[in-house]
């Protein structure tokens, strides 16, 4: 199993936007990858009701989790979207 | 020939033609809802409703303008998330039919969004939206709320609730019509910020067949079925003549012989904040904050609180803010500062008797807001709101001092404290009467009750009776007093109440400059005299009558 950390760079945390634009990554992955605190459960991270039930702030650490072919490619996609401010990126 | 022409209470002005789009009331699963008897049809029907409110946000979204496509497209999201559907097929399986089972497993998200606050709370709308959405293919009925416009359209319905209108496409609405509510209903102050004529209290408008024409008058508050071109022409000369009119006003508020009355804004929220720092008006005569805790299960930082107003005072470095502080209470409860319930609330402990039961609600609003005063440089006043007596004028005027803001006032929407204003006054800077909740206290008629409107006319001269008391304690103790409902917005009413020793008009931005007009067009004696004549009429009807007969022609052509 393929597992990252990384900080939530969106100023206003993971939700709305940002959230969506990770959640379709997720998707887009064709894997089961999943989203959590370190020590908490965790989420489907390609349910957006999920992921935005998961409330992550700007600057809280989340641990990514992906099993099967490509896991560690797909996690490190994903770990440079959320180390992007997806909110300042209009448009 | 016109059709047949609607009387109603005329709550924003203007006029509009269009065709009616009607609203369908909000859906909610049967109470009478059988257990499935088989769950896998029944888990079948759950995930079909869901992906046919999926496929039809989607449509929309195609149709949407830049702005509201990502929005329409978080929504189908929502509509397609596999949590949400595995919840309710796990509902459906422990026996639920499939209307409620969709409405728990929305209950369950929206909970916990609800409970991290801020931005994941302003979500639960779009997610209820989803659900009662679902509810209503699973039942066969139409989808509630306000339908996809494709064209310019007169919105009708019983009567909107905010949730409605939030997804509104605001440049395809050019008039509101609602069967009930009130003069200060969600419609009539949605409708005045939007600046489109609204008329409430329609008797049948839901019934008017979807795709009828009608032209809507918000000023004699009437609606006509299709109605013919003598009519449309009509309206459409009166529009352009008041457009005319108000194009050449300008500059701050002064009768014709230069006594000044500020024209001000009313707002709630951020956008208001934005949209009303770009016009021209001399500042914010009403900020009410209660959008800052409402949503929030957790009392919010004083530096979050801070950020907040932050953005609503950059529009207005060297204008004035005046700001209500916290008016919750019993009707609009906070997660956190809950006293519990109450038989009354509109006489509970809300407004400022909340705050003294809770003093680090204030404490902590005042703080934050001297922060954001002092970074962004605007001219902030801080009112309390329900303040009845002079002992609790002197009790909020003590922490406003405490937290360093130069200025303290009173909202004057209890009578009582109208009508001891001098010794209310004495103990602060400014008062600023709230003729919403004044007419509702005078008068003895809730607000929310739309079938006795005609109790809560702001023209019943014995409100205007209880403006005056308010007003003489102004000028006895020399200290300024302004109207913040939506009365001021009224060019007619406003005359009157700068003859009755007025200072200040806050209202909707959109009735600024017709109030500006009016002004323009009267000397501080003539307003006077009119505020006479209002006051001298037997009742609300007279009076407006008697007013807009001694008022200047050059006005009342527009009205």
């Amino acid at each position: 199993m393929a597992q990252r950390t990384v900080t939530i760079a969106s100023s206003v945390g993971l939700h709305a936007r940002p959230a969506a634009l990770f959640v379709e990554a997720a998707q887009g992955t064709g894997l089961d990858v999943e989203i959590g605190r370190t020590g908490e459960d965790a989420v489907d991270a390609t349910s957006i009701l999920g992921v935005m039930a998961l409330g992550a702030k700007h600057g809280e650490e989340v641990v990514l989790t992906a099993d099967g072919d490509g896991a560690d490619a797909a996690l490190e996609s994903l770990v440079a979207l959320l180390s992007r401010d997806l909110d300042a990126e209009e448009g | 020939m016109s059709g047949d022409t609607r009387h109603g209470v005329g709550v924003s002005p203007g006029t509009a033609v269009g065709p009616v789009v009607q609203v369908a009331p909000p859906v909610r699963p049967p109470a009478d809802e059988p257990a499935p008897t088989d769950a896998g049809a029944a888990t079948d029907q759950v995930l079909e409703a869901l992906a046919a409110v999926a496929a039809d946000l989607d449509a929309r979204a195609e149709a949407a303008d830049a702005h509201a496509q990502p929005i329409i497209k978080a929504t189908a999201m929502i509509a397609r998330d596999k949590g949400l559907a595995k919840a309710a097929g796990k509902l459906v399986g422990a026996g639920a039919g499939p209307a409620h089972a969709i409405a728990a497993a929305v209950e369950e998200y929206a909970a916990q969004f609800e409970a991290l606050g801020g931005y994941f709370a302003e979500r639960v709308t779009d997610l209820k939206d989803v659900g009662n959405r679902a509810i209503a293919v699973v039942l066969g009925v139409p989808a509630p709320g306000v339908p996809a416009l494709s064209e310019p359209s007169v919105i009708v319905a019983d009567d909107l609730a905010p949730a409605e209108t939030a997804a509104l496409d605001r440049s395809r609405v050019v008039a509101i019509v609602t069967a009930a509510g009130g003069r200060t209903s969600h419609t009539a102050i949605l409708a005045a910020q939007m600046g489109i004529p609204a008329v409430v209290q329609v008797q049948g408008a839901t019934h008017i067949p979807a795709g009828t024409r009608v032209a809507v008058d918000g000023d004699a508050g009437e609606v006509t079925l299709d109605p013919d071109m003598a009519l449309i022409e009509a309206q459409r000369e009166r529009r352009e003549r008041r457009a005319a009119a108000l194009a050449g006003v300008a500059g701050p508020g002064t009768t014709s012989d230069g006594h000044a009355v500020a024209l001000l804004a009313n707002i709630g929220g951020v956008d208001d904040a934005v949209a009303a720092g770009a016009q021209d008006l001399e500042g914010v005569g009403l900020f009410r904050t209660e959008f800052v805790y409402l949503s929030a299960h957790a009392m919010p930082s004083v530096e979050d609180q801070a950020e907040i107003y932050r953005q609503v005072l950059a529009p207005f470095p060297g204008r004035r803010v005046v700001v209500r502080t916290l008016d919750a209470g019993a009707d609009k409860p906070l997660a956190f500062a809950d006293l519990g319930e109450e038989e009354n609330p509109a006489l509970g402990r809300r407004g400022l008797r909340l705050c003294q039961a809770r003093p680090e609600l204030i404490d902590s609003q005042l703080e934050a807001l001297a922060l954001a005063a002092q970074d962004t440089g605007a001219d902030v006043r801080v009112m309390a709101p329900m303040v009845a007596t002079a002992e609790e004028a002197a009790w909020f005027a003590s922490r406003v001092a405490a937290a360093g803001l130069p200025k303290s006032g009173v909202m004057i929407e209890v009578p009582a404290a109208a009508l001891r204003s001098r010794h209310v006054l004495a103990e602060v800077d400014f008062g600023s009467l709230g003729t919403n909740d004044l007419a509702q206290y005078t008068m003895a008629t809730d607000r929310m009750a739309g079938e006795l409107s005609d109790l809560l006319d702001p023209w019943q001269p014995a409100v205007l009776d209880v403006v005056a008391a308010a007003c003489d304690g102004g000028t006895a103790t020399g200290k300024p007093v302004g109207v913040c409902g939506e009365s001021a917005g009224d060019p007619l009413l406003a005359l009157v109440l700068a003859g009755l020793g007025v200072s200040s008009l806050s209202m909707a931005p959109s009735k600024v400059p017709a109030v500006k007009l009016a002004l323009s067009l009267h000397t501080i004696d003539e307003c006077r005299a009119l505020a006479e004549l209002a006051r001298a009429a037997r009742g609300a009807v007279d009076a407006r009558e008697a007013v807009r007969a001694a008022a200047s022609e050059e006005l009342t052509a527009i009205l």
